[in-house]
């Protein structure tokens, strides 16, 4: 027995070691502590080796950022003052094509707030530096120098400027494990903008992107943008992804097609890094004070661009007039209401003058308050008509055509019914019924004061006016 | 036969300095991890592979060379998001039979390193593989060409390494 184990006993220990690692394996296939986490004692020897191996890469990484940004800023700062106002000039029309957009997403927002729907919006990220990669090419993934001394957690998302990187895979307590989106694990939900087709991001072997399983589109072009969804409930909707490469056949799901993707972010020269720490369901408060600033700036501007108008076009305006001493003011300098000017007394009175009617008291009943001819009123006027007295009852039943002239124009439109209209031969005609007083008043002084007035049977559908009151508006 | 130890001197255990047994696999990790920031196709090479060759063709003790191989490999698993013993596995595999051919084969020739060198490459890249397509179920191809190519410039590059390794050997 004991010449058995010595002389196998290097073939054992292979065994013990392998049968030791592959149970270990199996555990944490099979077992996993929670979704996507490692059980304590995996997460300990990670952390030992972590602790090992990344302290002299943050030193590294540290002392080259050192120099670099000693030359970079103290030294090398040729272009810097044109750059600085190129970069200005860019912010400012950032800020007017911002203050463009705010409105709609104002409005998007208040329809999502109406439907319930929770948008992410990011709150806060934590720049971070890229220290260390995991230096096998079956795993996607990087090292940054933030963890969770600085309050990152897992799962939070992971971006550049230009697009998505992936998410926080384990957190050490000054270093983080970064999942790439390139890994073959991972998964994010993206939608291609051009066909609004929603797919779930994957990574394939050697880093390269693919949206896969969906359905064939000829629509599908390269270089057209895919963003995320946010329906992985990680990253929030709307970062940039990348733009689609290529589309090819899925050769285990044969009618569906994989889009090659394009990524946004340049995965292989990363740098730094945003840690998205925070999102809401609303706008952060540095977001919504940039777009008023954004707002207040466009409508300075809109402003200025409308006084350079007036000042180039003409004016129908006199700008030297004196000004304006009751401004469209209903009060008076006594505070009182003003009212409208009485209307002037006519010429020749008619029965269509104000207060021409008797008093329905001193009326008798089947007394004609007008002429009969052919069968209606006679309104035609006498030639000399005699003297009306306001308010008396021995008023003249003739009429004249002039009447409605002397009432404002809705008391003109009250008498119409009663008598048929009377229109004058050269008088402005206004269909559609519509009695504006500003342009009844306009057409008064053309209207001729004695105007003959035709019986009709009928007044016609469009109502037609003479005119106006030659006073009571402005 | 050229490849078989025909010495004694070809045949016995080599030393090192006790540093050259921690820095080296720990340079190698480091190296393996920081470099690709700024050239990403090094990740191609596996130098933790390279040393776990050369140590167990050199040291020629089959249980050392399969602790440590499992070691380093653990060490390297812990830098990815894969669970731990992929890399562990393969690279005790690989450091028990280079081991075993050290000791029975002139491991010192730099043809024998080349052509062992390239095998146990290829070899460590199939457990791999087995490992994570069937045990992990997780999807990953198998291309010969990509393989061979990778054998070949770990290959190369272990010409270099193991002599610059060898430099650093006890002098009797």
């Amino acid at each position: 027995m004991e010449s058995f184990f010595s002389r196998y006993k290097n073939a054992l220990v292979l065994i013990m070691v392998l049968l030791a690692q592959l149970l270990a394996l199996a555990i944490q296939v099979r077992r996993p502590a929670a979704e996507g986490a490692d059980r304590p004692s995996v997460s300990l020897l990670r952390y030992a080796v972590v602790s090992v191996v990344t302290p002299p890469e943050r030193l590294i990484v540290g002392t080259g950022h050192w120099f670099s940004s000693l030359w970079f800023g103290y030294f090398d700062l040729i272009h810097v003052r044109r750059q600085n106002a190129s970069l200005k000039q860019q912010v400012q029309r950032l800020q007017l094509e911002e203050a463009g957009l705010a409105q709609d997403a104002a409005q998007g927002q208040r329809l999502q707030h109406l439907l319930d729907f929770k948008e992410h919006y990011i709150y806060k990220t934590l720049p971070a530096q890229v220290i260390g990669t995991s230096g096998a090419e079956e795993s996607q993934v990087i090292y940054i120098d933030k963890g969770s001394d600085n309050g990152l957690q897992q799962d939070m998302p992971v971006i550049t400027a230009d697009g998505i990187v992936g998410k926080v895979k384990d957190v050490f307590p000054h270093t983080s494990q970064v999942l790439l989106v390139t890994d073959p694990t991972s998964g994010v939900g993206v939608v291609l903008e051009a066909t609004r087709t929603s797919g779930i991001l994957k990574g394939r072997p050697f880093g390269q992107l693919q949206v896969v399983d969906i359905s064939p589109d000829s629509r599908i072009k390269s270089g057209d943008p895919i963003v995320t969804s946010g329906g992985d409930q990680i990253f929030p909707r709307g970062l940039p992804v990348g733009t689609v490469d290529r589309v090819v056949p899925d050769p285990e799901h044969d009618p569906l097609v994989d889009v090659l993707v394009h990524p946004a972010a340049h995965l292989a020269g990363l740098d730094e890094v945003l840690v998205v720490t925070n999102v809401g369901d609303s706008l952060s408060p540095q977001e919504a004070k940039d777009i008023a600033a954004s707002e207040a700036e466009s409508e300075a501007e809109q402003k200025r661009a409308s006084d350079i108008l007036s000042e180039r076009l003409p004016s129908r305006y006199d700008p030297n007039a004196p000004a304006d001493t009751n401004p469209q003011n209903t009060t008076g300098p006594n505070g009182l209401p003003i009212s409208p000017p009485p209307p002037p007394r006519p010429i020749h009175p008619d029965q269509f003058s104000p207060n021409a009617e008797p008093n329905a008291a001193n009326m008798t009943p089947g007394h004609r308050w007008a002429s009969v001819k052919y069968g209606t009123e006679d309104t035609t006027p006498r030639a000399h008509p005699p003297a009306a007295q306001p308010g008396s009852s021995t008023t003249s039943p003739t009429a004249t055509a002039p009447a409605a002239q002397t009432s404002s124009a809705p008391a003109a439109k009250t008498a119409q019914p009663k008598t048929s209209a009377p229109i004058a031969p050269k008088a402005k005609t206004i269909t559609g019924g519509s009695s504006a007083p500003g342009k009844v008043g306009s057409n008064g002084p053309s209207a001729p004061s004695h105007a003959p007035v035709k019986p009709r049977p009928a007044a016609p559908a469009s109502t037609s006016q003479t005119a106006p009151p030659q006073g009571g508006h402005r | 036969m050229a490849l078989m130890a025909s010495t004694r001197r070809e045949a016995d255990t080599q030393s090192f300095p006790l540093f050259v047994y921690v820095l080296t696999p720990l340079l190698a990790l480091g190296l393996q991890s920081f470099v690709p920031l700024f050239f990403s196709h090094f990740s191609i090479l596996d130098l933790p592979l390279l040393v776990v060759i050369y140590f167990a063709s050199t040291l020629r003790t089959p249980i050392a060379a399969t602790i440590g191989g499992a070691l380093i490999g653990l060490a390297q698993d812990a830098l990815t998001h894969q669970p731990l013993g992929v890399f562990g596995i393969a690279k005790a595999c690989i450091g028990y039979v280079a081991a075993s051919l050290g000791v029975r084969i002139d491991t010192e020739s730099p043809a024998t390193r080349l052509v062992l060198t390239f095998l146990f490459v290829v070899l460590n890249d199939g457990i791999d593989w087995v490992l994570i397509r069937h045990l992990l179920a997780h999807p990953m191809p198998w291309g010969w060409l990509h393989e061979l190519v990778r054998a070949a410039i770990n290959t190369f590059i272990a010409i270099i390494l193991f002599a610059l390794l060898d430099r650093l050997k006890n002098r009797e």
